[in-house]
């Protein structure tokens, strides 16, 4: 068909035809809020960060520590058993140097991201952050890092209560 | 192929459900549906379908976040954006192409999440025609209802009787948010809101979760399953525009309840079916419903519901389960918690609202406003 | 298909009316052979409309119809074709119509705010995250595991977009672009380019499927059968996983490989479609679809082989990265490039050679989903 077709529909338009006015637009603005209950494994989370402590959910199934904490078991489909902390200390995993801010809106200094892999978790488990106290040069997908923390004072129950990662320091742990 | 209901797990519906998150709320009602057909979702299930819309979950993409809880990950699972009888069907039709034996349809509200419920209802009206003027979405309800009292001539006062009635059944349901015994006058005098629609003519949101696990003839032989069968499914929409669609008469309603009869083999609904649970989040949906999938004539529902035919000791039960005006409006999962009592009850395992001797049955849903959206399916037990 | 641009006059509506009409023209149906409709359409959040299936089935033609919307993420462009696909095969429909569309730039001041939303509310959303970002980890990780050069993944772009000049839809086509013009291209998240993204796109596309004995009767000639169907999700907790392999992917293949009897899919695939928004994935996704080893497809890439001349022909379309990418819309390549490629009727775009077997493969959510349909001619 692509061969035989003559017409591919679609009118298109430039930015300059909405702000000169060609053609009509309708505004609406959603007023959609939510109020998500944290639930039993991330209310317990969020409580742990204050306290400055990293805390996961062992399945006895699949002998797992499962980090984010779940109070069951994706693999075993079983409810998960007990809580226990684990290190704020871990690996990263992979990262990005990224020159977007969340609305797409360019910065001039790059903000570095990634996902860390957390000592006590089962391999490869971890959560997304910042990276500080590093370059953009010296990331590493590999390099040893620690969480840094809020004063405890400043801590409101939330991933934000760590500020970051940064390397973990020569015989550090 | 005949394909069965063989699992059935529900939660309890709640106003709120501030204990849990929306996946440890799926979790528990999978597990019950699980355990209810004595099936490892690790091992046994071929595909899960799960029955969600961004806006209701506050989230862009929902189907990230349904796996896990259900024992869905790394399996072939998928959102259907529709009200769960939708997902019924799907889960139905995987099965009917031989690819799927066993297959899991899960459906819930967690509406209480929702800050700004109204706002989030508003949103799926026309950008172009209905946003801009600005009314109460629920205003939809009051001109379908109106049009529909006219078109009938049904009394007002049996609207009052599918609410007191709903509710009433209610108390005899463990699951449901919204039991209550309510006198006639007080439906009649509560609060005017979107008229002829008054406050107690409305369905409270509720949380609450439904997964039913479904399985073909094969599969249900060797789980030994003690299968409820779907007979017939069907759905259909009207127009999504407001100013072109049929307000009085219920089309998409019409057109999925002959799609299923015509599946089921069913010629005359009104005496082969036993027990109905309808659509009835706005009060007079209830009559309007059964009069589109042919449960009463034409302009009969009302008068019939004033009769008391409607009861459980009535000639048609009919929301034996509270509905959703006793149970609670609980969104996307509205027509899959009905599926799931019409089961019950061909099961015989509805506890104290059990009607007896029932052996075909329908349920119908709709997908609130601003649609004109509905499934049926009927299910039976025998032969 | 209609045109894939920036920003298109028509509502959504209008664009998926536009879409299934040409479809309906081109089978020499009307919307009366048509028993059920189905939708693919990605977040509800760029058209601005909650509930969005149900605002645009009126222009789907599903006005009084079975009609249904699936959602499946970014795997939604090809996952429609799957429901649309068990409707016919379950027996309940004779004819299904499968219309997929996407209006991005209804959402202001940029499709990018949507993103926002799709991450967990405890453990991503306080971060801020950009999308852009979980992709370049990905990448990352990809390069670094296997020791990938960017060049290499570079060369997917520049390919996919000289592919696209002969597509009539294509918003991204260019005959003239280079593996530097893509590495000197603006660094978004690196190690993600300007060039290596498939910019946000308006656009609709529709086909029709039907069962064996409708074409039989109905004498339709241009048909193209779907011989498998595999699909897949991964777990939510996508930074429990390692991101260098997508095993979703490999699962729905191999449900997809099954049903259509394929034991050997190098050898009996003839040319593929994989999912390709960003240049690494389409790399990733041939992998997955065990198309390559693991980590082999940049060489495969480097070598020529994946050309539409090659011997394992990639997105002869242009793919995302050429014609352009309304999420869910992208069937047009998915599913419509394997359709003109196995009747024949692919135009410039025709493989110079024959071919009976094309794959075509979605991905979506986050990072977790694989939709895969084997066809035949």
């Amino acid at each position: 068909m692509t061969a035989r077709i003559s017409r591919w529909p679609g009118i298109e338009l430039t930015a300059a035809d909405l702000h000169e006015g060609k053609v009509t637009q309708t505004r609406f603005r959603p007023d959609a809020k939510y109020a998500w209950s944290a639930g039993e494994a991330m209310s317990r989370f969020l409580e742990e960060l204050q306290n400055g402590r990293l805390i996961a959910r062992t399945c006895r199934k699949c002998a797992r520590v499962l980090f984010p904490p779940r109070m069951f078991c994706e693999e075993c489909f079983r409810p998960t058993d007990a809580w226990t902390y684990i290190r704020d200390t871990g690996t990263i995993e992979t990262f990005s140097i990224s020159y977007l801010d969340t609305d797409a809106r360019r910065i001039p200094e790059p903000i570095l991201v990634g996902v860390v892999s957390l000592d006590g978790a089962s391999p490869k488990m971890g959560m997304m952050h910042y990276f500080g106290g590093m370059t953009k040069d010296e990331i590493r997908i590999g390099m040893r890092v620690k969480a840094v923390w809020k004063p405890k004072e400043e801590r409101r129950g939330s991933v934000l209560d760590i500020l970051g990662f940064r390397p973990l320091g020569e015989g550090e742990s | 192929m005949r394909v069965g209901i063989i699992g059935i797990g529900m939660t309890a519906f709640r106003p709120a459900t501030p204990e849990y998150n929306w996946k440890e709320l799926m979790f528990e009602a999978a597990s019950r549906a699980y355990a209810d057909a004595g099936v490892d979702p690790r091992s046994d299930v071929d595909s899960f379908l799960t029955c969600a819309e961004d806006y209701y979950e506050g989230f862009g993409i929902f189907d990230e976040f349904v796996p896990d809880q259900l024992g869905a990950a790394l399996r072939p699972t998928c959102t259907v954006s529709g009200d769960g009888l939708q997902g019924l069907a799907n889960a139905f039709m995987q099965i009917e192409t031989g690819l799927v034996d066993v297959a899991v349809v899960e459906a819930h509200s967690k509406a209480s999440d929702i800050v700004t419920l109204e706002g989030v209802i508003e949103h799926a009206l026309d950008p172009v025609w209905n946003k801009p003027l600005g009314a109460h979405p629920f205003v939809i309800a009051g001109l379908e209802a109106d049009a529909y009292l006219r078109a009938t001539k049904t009394p007002r006062k049996a609207l009052a009787a599918v609410v007191q009635k709903n509710r009433r059944n209610a108390l005899k349901n463990p699951l449901a948010a919204y039991a209550a015994k309510l006198e006639m006058d007080e439906v009649l005098s509560s609060e005017e809101r979107f008229a002829p629609l008054r406050s107690l003519d409305i369905a409270n949101p509720a949380d609450g979760c439904v997964v039913l696990v479904l399985g073909s003839e094969t599969a249900a032989t060797k789980l030994h399953a003690n299968p409820v069968w779907i007979r017939g499914v069907g759905w259909a929409s009207d127009s999504p525009s407001l100013e072109t669609r049929d307000w009085a008469g219920g089309e998409y309603a019409r057109l999925a309840a002959a799609m299923a009869y015509r599946l089921a083999k069913i010629r005359r609904p009104s005496t082969e079916i036993d027990l109905a649970e309808v659509d009835d989040r706005f009060s007079f949906k209830e009559l309007l419903h059964l009069e589109a999938i042919g449960l009463a004539k034409k302009g009969e529902a009302g008068k019939r519901a004033l009769r008391g035919d409607y009861g459980a000791d009535g000639s048609l039960p009919v929301n034996v389960s509270g509905g959703s005006l006793g149970c609670g409006n609980v969104f996307e999962a509205t027509g899959l918690h009905r599926a799931a009592e019409v089961a019950l009850q061909l099961r015989g395992d509805a506890g104290i609202h059990q009607v007896d001797g029932v052996q075909v049955g329908v349920a119908q849903s709709w997908r609130f406003v601003p649609s004109a959206t509905g499934a049926v399916a009927v299910l039976g037990v025998g032969r | 298909m209609t045109l894939f641009r920036r920003r298109l006059q028509e509502t959504g509506k209008e664009m998926c009316f536009e879409a299934t009409k040409m479809a309906l023209d081109s089978a020499g149906l009307t919307r009366a052979d048509v028993d059920t409709v189905v939708c693919g359409t990605a977040p509800d959040a760029f058209d601005g409309v909650a509930m969005k299936g149900e605002y645009l089935l009126d222009g789907c033609g599903g006005y009084r119809k079975p009609y249904t919307r699936v959602f499946t993420g970014g795997g939604t462009g090809v996952f429609s074709t799957i429901a649309g696909w068990w409707h016919v095969a379950s027996g309940l429909a004779d004819v299904a119509l499968v219309v997929n569309e996407e209006k991005m730039s209804s959402c202001q001041p940029h499709p990018q705010s949507v993103f926002a939303h799709i991450w967990d509310p405890i453990l991503d959303r306080p971060l801020k995250p950009n999308l852009v970002w979980i992709f370049a980890m990905e990448m990352n990780r990809y390069m670094t595991v296997y020791g990938v050069k960017k060049e290499d993944i570079a060369r997917v772009a520049v390919k996919n977009k000289r592919n696209a000049v002969g597509h009539p839809c294509a918003q991204l086509a260019d005959p003239n672009i280079t593996v530097d013009d893509v590495l000197n291209s603006e660094v978004m998240a690196w190690p993600v380019q300007r060039l290596d993204i498939s910019p946000p796109s308006d656009g609709a596309s529709a086909v029709v499927l039907a069962s064996e004995d409708f074409i039989r009767k109905r004498r339709i000639k241009d048909r193209a059968w779907i011989s498998g169907v595999g699909w897949c999700i991964d777990s939510t907790m996508w930074t429990d996983r390692d991101l260098v392999f997508p095993e979703y992917v490999a699962r729905a293949a191999k449900m997809a490989y099954k049903m259509a009897k394929i034991d050997e899919p190098r050898r009996q695939i003839d040319f593929a479609e994989p999912y390709d928004p960003f240049d690494y994935k389409e790399l990733h996704h041939l992998e997955g679809l065990l198309l390559a080893d693991k980590g082999e497809a940049p060489t495969l890439t480097r070598e020529g082989v994946t050309e539409r001349d090659g011997k394992m022909p990639v997105c002869p379309s242009g793919g995302l990265l050429g014609v352009g990418n309304p999420i869910a819309a992208t069937m047009g390549m998915k599913i419509g490039e394997l359709f003109w490629q196995l009747t024949g009727q692919a135009g410039e775009r025709q493989i110079p050679r024959e071919v009976h077997t094309g794959v075509s493969q979605a991905w979506g959510d986050l990072m977790q989903y694989g939709s895969v349909v084997v066809m035949r001619a």
